[in-house]
């Protein structure tokens, strides 16, 4: 059995130990806002927090995950309170077809958890990792600007 | 790659209860504007309590709209319900938002449209039924509020709302009303709004589905969860046309979860409990295919064919004045060619369909383009009746044209027909297969000639293309062997009226690769060759480029573009060495649609797109919020393909295989975005408002606009993209 905490919540798992953590969350726990989007951690769609650090679920085996804090978007908003990087999210209206903006949001906050006033270049490094098809690239840096004023 | 990460220096404080100042959502309190109801889909019965099958009125006041056509980020899902709310006079603030039934627009004669979202028509072909049914639903709230009170229709209007008798001082909510409204039959239907009428309509607006999008609980077709669901990954033959001959199952016997092979024509899919064990198992197989002849086709060869043709017969598709003559007889001619490769639409979220099919009926739950359509092919795959198929359309994770031809979701009915499959079963391709199994940008070739007369005006200008047909490819009629698509930017949609002679032949040249709709179509390569072209010209002429454009067209749009472009850039700075700025002009997709990039070209050659600034009339929008947010996303997603966008075909295959080899455009290299709307309005041919469309006007321009800065800093011309194959210093100097 695997056992992973995710959003705070203890699950037990009875799946190969080297299953991604992104197949786990979203085909045995059902929590789909992380998503699939190359599953070589070449987009950053499925992006969670590991101990506070950003991580591509599709490529950290269940097993490397037992044992840590794992946060999901699910698991940025707590009782019924969005926190401040997607409140900035939704007053940029960042989000365009919105697919790859759960990964994008989870490296923002772990951006502004470590650097909680970064300038573009710290944004560019730290967001490096996530596409946006969309190209709401632009918006996303107003939006990290925003939350930072607000952290 | 993840980045190592410092240890964070303090717990991020999640609860934005304390926050001061400035939005705060919650979760749990009502929206502050209208928003997506929790499920996106429409029921497929009438609802007792809807006024028409476009508005819902619940007792709390609450009006859901009915949003015919698909959201994949262009922001169709919010602006149609303003048309609806502009017209209905309801509280915006209580507006949700479903996508229609397309059961019911199957059953109840199309009432809902075609329901094709594409090719930039979301607003600019819908306004007319979408605001009739906004205006048909009040005209019913007022006649039965009237009839109420015994009272003339016309001592009484609609507001906020609620229906008001303005003698008596009386109201009612639409909520009371709409029971009897829904009964009204009305002698005819009432005129909708003009433009000038309107008061939410062209106002700035939020998104309605940003807080779903920002909280994971947006669901995309890939997220479809049903009870007893299974999952699908496939492989289709990697040579276009080509046929599944065997497959030796024995690799995955007695894995775990593992529930069969299924066998397609042209595709081996592994059904299994959770999706990464049928993906596993599925990459553990050998299958043995037959590519057939195509199998020893290369790209190489592909863009040779294309040049060649550009020396063979043409089929007259422009013909203005006396181009050949005025030409042969010019002093003054240059001639360029440039080509351009195959492009994958690479949605983020990978082509998916989940299918649930029983002996009558079929459920579907994808996110599609062309929802109506794809639902009617499954019938038939199916051998059911359409009216027995219920689709329920979810979010897209992007579109660009790949989401209209529903190929995974016929993978999806096959694999659940062959397989005898009776669980609702999810078919989702992996990066890999979405990337091998696409239908692409076409590939191009083109000559371009143009004359010049004494004082540097343009008087001619002689155009052959080689390119993919996408109609032949789609298997539609080429009639007279013309496929407009093609034509998008090089034929009659230009910006420019004022050039006395213009040719433009085609020759269609197709291979076994599928070809299809990818954003801005015909005008993602024949802008990027027409707009550096024209550029080419100016320099040849000693003008400066924006006045140079300036010559070439008296049209109202096209001038009041370039004035804004003029306006908003710093046009006439110069800048340092090494740096340039170039600009384009382009008419796509119900736009017109210009911009200036400036870039910094390093020692190395390689080149960074610092600011780019982009005008666009569309004569009328609805919410110029989002009409920016396309620009600004447009002018990334055409960047990807002038920087780095190319499939490459080897043995009849596609090479690239995910986003390692098929690079995006990334944060890091995204420029500042300035946008700034110069809209015109005015009316079409008919009389009608003019809406503009503006997903894709945006996208065909960019390419242009940094080749052309990049001969501003470099003196070198870039024929040939995408720019990464470029070596700029080894580019001779012009």
């Amino acid at each position: 059995m695997i056992t992973l905490k995710v959003n705070g919540e203890t699950h037990s798992l009875d799946v190969e130990k080297e299953m991604p953590l992104l197949w786990a969350l979203r085909g045995e726990i059902g929590l789909t806002g992380t998503k699939y989007g190359c599953g070589i951690a070449q987009c950053g769609a499925c992006t969670v927090l590991i101990d506070g650090k950003p991580v591509r679920s599709c490529s950290l085996p269940v097993s490397g995950a037992q044992g840590h804090e794992i946060t999901t978007i699910e698991g940025l908003s707590r009782d019924g309170t969005l926190n401040k990087v997607q409140e900035a999210w939704i007053a940029e209206d960042v989000p365009q077809c919105g697919y790859c903006q759960s990964g994008q949001i989870m490296s923002a906050t772990a951006l502004l958890n470590r650097t909680p006033n970064p300038d573009d270049s710290d944004i560019d490094a730290a967001m490096a990792g996530n596409i946006c098809r969309c190209g709401t690239y632009v918006r996303i840096r107003r939006a990290i600007h925003r939350a930072a004023r607000k952290v | 790659m993840t980045k190592a990460i410092l240890p964070s220096r303090r717990q991020f404080v999640v609860s934005a209860a304390t926050a001061t100042g400035g939005l705060l959502i919650g979760l749990t309190v009502p929206g502050y504007a209208a928003e997506f109801a929790k499920q996106s889909w429409a029921t497929d019965n009438a609802d007792p309590r809807e006024v028409n099958a476009w508005v819902v009125i619940e007792p709390d006041e609450t009006v859901i709209l009915r949003c015919p056509m698909a959201e994949m980020g262009q922001g169709t899902g919010s602006g149609l319900p303003m048309l609806l709310a502009e017209e209905l006079e309801c509280d915006w603030s209580k507006v949700k938002v479903e996508f229609a039934s397309v059961n019911r627009n199957i059953r109840e004669n199309t009432i809902y449209g075609d329901q094709m979202t594409a090719g930039s028509r979301g607003i600019r072909t819908t306004w007319p039924y979408v605001q009739q049914a906004g205006a048909s639903a009040r005209a019913r709230l007022i006649q039965a509020a009237a009839s109420k009170w015994n009272v003339p229709v016309a001592e009484c209007n609609a507001h906020m709302g609620k229906i008001t008798h303005n003698a008596s001082g009386r109201s009612l909510s639409y909520g009371t009303l709409v029971l009897d409204a829904s009964k009204i039959k009305l002698a005819s239907e009432p005129a909708i709004k003009t433009p000038e009428q309107f008061k939410l309509v062209g106002t700035r607006q939020p998104r309605l589905d940003s807080a779903t999008k920002s909280d994971g609980s947006a669901k995309f077709g890939i997220d479809t969860r049903e009870k007893d669901q299974l999952f699908a990954s496939i492989m289709s033959c990697p040579v276009f046309g080509g046929k599944l001959v065997s497959v030796d199952e024995s690799p995955i016997k007695g894995a775990r979860g593992i529930k069969q092979v299924v066998k397609l024509a042209d595709a081996v899919a592994v059904v299994a409990d959770n999706y990464w064990r049928a993906n596993e198992a599925l990459k553990k197989l050998k299958p043995v295919w037959d590519g057939g002849a195509a199998a020893h086709t290369n790209s190489a060869q592909f863009a040779e064919d294309y040049r060649d043709a550009l020396d063979g017969p043409m089929v007259t598709a422009r013909n203005d004045g006396d181009a050949k003559t005025a030409i042969a007889k010019s002093q003054h001619v240059i001639t360029a060619e440039y080509e351009t490769p195959l492009l994958a639409h690479a949605t983020m979220e990978p082509c998916n369909a989940t299918v649930h099919l029983q002996k009558d009926r079929l459920d579907i739950w994808m996110g599609s383009q062309s929802a109506l359509e794809n639902a009617k092919m499954a019938a038939e795959e199916a051998g059911l009746k359409p009216e027995q198929v219920y689709f329920h359309q979810m979010y897209l994770g992007g579109g660009f044209g790949r989401r209209t031809f529903g190929d995974e979701l016929r993978q999806a009915v096959r694999v659940a027909k062959a397989g005898n499959i009776d669980v609702p079963l999810q078919l989702l391709w992996s990066r890999e297969q979405d990337m091998h199994a696409d239908r692409y940008r076409p590939q191009s070739a083109i000559r371009l000639k143009g004359a010049l007369t004494p004082d540097g005006k343009l008087e001619a200008i002689y155009i052959q293309s080689a390119c993919g047909s996408i109609q032949r490819s789609t298997g539609r009629p080429v009639p007279d062997g013309i496929d407009g698509t093609a034509l998008e930017g090089i034929g009659p949609s230009v910006p420019y009226n004022k050039v006395p002679n213009w040719y433009t032949g085609q020759m269609l040249k197709n291979t076994h690769v599928p070809v299809a709709y990818w954003r801005a179509v015909g005008g993602s390569q024949n802008c990027f060759y027409l707009e550096s072209f024209i550029d080419e010209l100016a320099h040849a002429a000693g003008k400066d480029p924006l006045e140079f454009r300036r010559g070439l067209t008296d049209r109202v749009d096209s001038l009041a573009v370039l004035n804004k472009l003029e306006e908003i850039s710093d046009w006439h700075k110069k800048l340092p060495v090494g740096r340039g700025r170039g600009i384009s002009l382009v008419e796509n997709h119900g736009a017109v649609g210009g911009q200036i990039a400036e870039v910094t070209i390093a020692a190395d050659g390689s080149v960074k797109v610092d600011r780019v600034f982009a005008a666009t009339d569309a004569y009328h929008v609805v919410n110029p919020n989002l009409v920016d947010a396309q620009i600004e996303g447009g002018v990334i997603f055409g960047m990807t393909a002038m920087l780095f966008g190319e499939v490459t075909i080897k043995n009849g295959a596609a090479v690239q295989s995910n986003f390692n080899d098929y690079r995006m455009v990334r944060i890091t290299d995204a420029p500042d975005v300035v946008t700034a709307l110069s809209l015109t309005g005015g009316k079409d041919k008919l009389g009608k408002p003019k809406w503009g469309g503006v997903g894709e006007c945006s996208v065909a321009p960019i390419a242009a606009a940094i080749a052309n800065a990049i001969f501003a800093a470099s003196g070198k011309r870039v024929r040939s993209l995408p720019f990464k194959n470029i070596k700029l210093k080894e580019l001779a100097s012009l």
